[in-house]
């Protein structure tokens, strides 16, 4: 029984807590939630009488709306903090809004912040797991889990598979935790974009490879991952103009061929058609894009199960 | 009054020997082998060390304005905690020391509750905006050490050139905050692969080094004293190598925690390792070390920079920069540096107390007859645990915050006054 990973109360600050057994362990306790999903009546009474609390200090209504789906598919009860409405915008510090929050009874955070390590300070000071849902430029584990998932679920396993992630690397969340967690299950990692938007020591600290050319980078990989061009990265100097950046990192056919023949292509989303990937490949055959956003409710339901002990 | 202290291992002329002390009101009268005196009060120092009181050039009171971080009162009893008989207390306050009134309110204040002396380093242009040069020809005639826009650094080179040529013509150093803001950005800790792992914004070397760079070539120009704070990378200690081997007059200081901790210690999001300049790496770490030993940085300053419990609680982007150094500063450095056999004590106590003392133009701190009694005694076989108790700033700020530290100050004295007694 020893074997059996425990998730009971744990946070997810990020993938390399987790090992790839646990990983695994989430992936295919996903697959179960994903078919509840697909019922007619998609709901369990796993986590009634629980309050999750989706705490967004900054703006993604689509990954609010998966947690807290999630959530309301496992039964428990969801309230929603989002800054900009509430009192963290009034200048109200984090700490006192999650002593208040607290008062309230939650059992379980969700949450989204734009300064990267906040998941902690909410875990301090509530004393409640947590479950990270992006903070800032650091983490995006359970994006990285529906992304795992997307891809594990199509060719069965990520061992010794080639993916290459093209774009803002310098500002992905996403990247991150996908390099932390695609490696511990046996992929390997190339990421591309202009040295602007390359962090430092990127291969030193997630062991992955970096390219400047996009025909490097996509050389026979197997998944394809593109990411959202931010328009204000141009007023920081780091890339002087969409058109520009298309025309050298763009998926399209034209690019997508130095890829294998049937190479899965991802997107965590919003994307920009035209700037960073075309309509040929998003829509394309092998795109999974659609996809992810519905195992993005599957794996989150499987968090909140696993971490809150719900009862299958 | 008189004080006699008796068998402790004395730093003196570069040695540290048993002698006894003899202190007659606030000056030292006798220093040599078996002292007697039957009116003196005896402090036995047998077993313990004896230095001259700690000089610390680089502190932040908060008083006036942010005296719910500090004040003078408090600042100073943690320095007197912390050995510190003598410190230089920056300008950046509400308002900014950039006037005569506001240095005579810093100098009584000080004079009249304070545990330490304390010497004002005023802003070197009006409101620390960088815009119109201070008065600091009144200002040096009422007390000033220095100037400095310390973490306002001055970004427009033209107005530092006249604010060196300025501040030569009254004999004042001018200490830099060597930080271009450009190239800063909104950077949290050092641009490095810990940056990387933690989402951070990177806050790079080439900040610093860029602006010690041009002030240094200004310096020259202007044939001023420049003094740079808290130097933190190996290519900003190389210019000061080479500006020095050139015949500049220009001296640097470095603080405990650049010579203690690297930006590993980031890696928890504690926002007690968030200072400016940022913790760096291992390499510039062994650089700070070997520039304190062969002298290419002058001196030893904390740094000392409070900031409330509510301030430092918040989300690490969003926290202030600085931490506290006066009561950590000398258990730190002999836990770490002298312990260990990297730097001898007697190099800590130049640097930490005589040459400060000589950058800033105070008076000689030496442990002779006829100087003030500022003589601060130390147990280095005893500890120091750092806890929110220990801690007599208003402040808690420190990485080494519940940690255990070896040695322990046990008398710091001012004046031949106790400014500081452990029980």
């Amino acid at each position: 029984m020893t074997d059996v990973p425990q998730f009971l109360g744990r946070n997810l600050f990020d993938l390399d807590d987790y090992s790839a057994a646990e990983i695994l362990y989430i992936l295919e306790a996903a697959k179960g939630m994903k078919e509840i999903n697909l019922r007619e009546y998609k709901k369990i009474p796993t986590l009634r009488g629980k309050t999750v609390c989706t705490l967004f200090v900054e703006n993604s209504t689509r990954t609010r709306m998966s947690f807290e789906l999630a959530a309301s598919r496992l039964s428990a009860d969801v309230v929603s903090f989002e800054a900009p409405i509430s009192s963290l915008g009034k200048g109200e510090s984090l700490q006192d809004t999650i002593y208040t929050l607290d008062a309230m009874g939650i059992d379980l955070y969700c949450v989204r912040h734009s300064s990267p390590g906040s998941p902690q300070l909410v875990h301090k000071y509530s004393g409640k797991p947590v479950i990270n849902g992006g903070d800032g430029r650091h983490a995006h584990p359970t994006q990285a889990l529906l992304d795992i998932f997307s891809i594990w679920e199509k060719l069965g396993s990520l061992e010794g598979l080639k993916v290459a992630i093209v774009g803002d690397i310098l500002n992905s969340r996403v990247v991150r935790s996908n390099m932390i967690g695609m490696r511990k299950l046996g992929a390997s990692i190339t990421v591309c974009g202009p040295r602007t938007l390359m962090p430092t020591g990127i291969e030193e600290v997630y062991g992955c490879r970096v390219e400047y050319q996009l025909a490097e980078a996509l050389r026979d990989a197997d998944v394809v991952m593109g990411l959202r061009m931010q328009m204000e990265r141009m007023t920081d100097g780091l890339f002087p103009s969409l058109e520009e950046y298309s025309k050298y990192y763009v998926l399209s056919k034209d690019t997508i061929k130095y890829a294998k023949d049937d190479a899965l292509i991802m997107h965590p989303g919003p994307m920009n058609r035209g700037v960073e990937i075309l309509p040929e490949i998003a829509d394309g055959k092998h795109s999974i894009i659609v996809e992810q956003v519905a195992n993005g409710v599957a794996i989150r339901m499987a968090l909140m199960f696993l971490i809150l002990g719900g009862k299958a | 009054m008189k004080t006699l202290i008796k068998n402790g291992m004395v730093y003196h002329e570069g040695h540290i020997r048993k002698l006894d002390i003899l202190i007659e009101d606030t000056l030292i009268s006798k220093v040599g082998v078996q002292i007697e005196d039957k009116q003196s009060k005896v402090i036995d120092a047998k077993g313990k060390h004896v230095f001259p009181g700690f000089v610390d050039i680089h502190a932040h009171l908060r008083d006036p304005g942010h005296t719910y971080k500090e004040d003078i009162v408090s600042g100073t009893h943690a320095a007197a905690h912390g050995g510190v008989t003598s410190l230089c207390a920056m300008p950046n306050t509400e308002p900014v020391v950039d006037n005569i009134a506001t240095v005579d309110y810093v100098q009584r204040r000080a004079k009249d509750l304070g545990y330490a002396k304390v010497y004002v380093i005023a802003a070197m242009t009006k409101e620390s905006l960088g815009k119109e040069i201070s008065e600091m020809a009144t200002m040096k005639a009422g007390g000033i050490v220095g100037v400095s826009d310390d973490g306002n650094c001055v970004q427009d080179a033209k107005l530092m050139l006249n604010g060196m040529r300025y501040a030569r013509n009254f004999d004042l150093p001018v200490i830099i905050h060597a930080e271009d803001y450009s190239l800063a950005g909104r950077g949290q800790i050092n641009a490095g692969i810990v940056a990387t792992r933690l989402g951070l914004n990177g806050l790079t070397g080439l900040a610093e080094e860029t602006i010690i760079a041009r002030d240094i070539m200004l310096a020259e120009a202007a044939g001023a004293k420049l003094h740079i704070a808290h130097i933190s990378t190996a290519h900003s200690i190389e210019m000061v190598r080479d500006a020095k081997e050139r015949g500049l007059d220009v001296s640097c200081e470095v603080t405990p925690h650049h010579l203690i901790l690297t930006e590993e210690a980031c890696l928890g999001y504690d926002t007690n390792t968030k200072m400016k300049p940022p913790l760096r790496t291992e390499a510039d770490r062994q650089a700070c070390i070997r520039g304190l030993i062969d002298g290419t940085i002058d001196c030893i300053a904390t740094d000392h920079a409070p900031h409330a419990d509510f301030e430092k609680s918040r989300e690490f982007d969003r926290a202030p920069f600085g931490i506290i150094g006066f009561e950590t500063a000398f258990p730190a450095l002999y836990q770490y540096l002298v312990k260990p056999g990297i730097v001898v004590l007697e190099r800590i106590i130049e640097a930490y107390s005589l040459i400060p003392a000589q950058l800033m133009g105070l008076p000689d701190n030496n442990i002779k007859r006829g100087n003030a009694a500022d003589i601060t005694i130390v147990d280095l076989q005893d500890e120091s645990f750092i806890t929110e108790e220990f801690i007599l700033s208003k402040s808690k700020n420190t990485p080494w915050l519940n940690q255990t530290l070896a040695s322990k100050i046990i008398y710091t004295i001012m004046d031949g006054k106790i400014s500081w007694q452990e029980d």
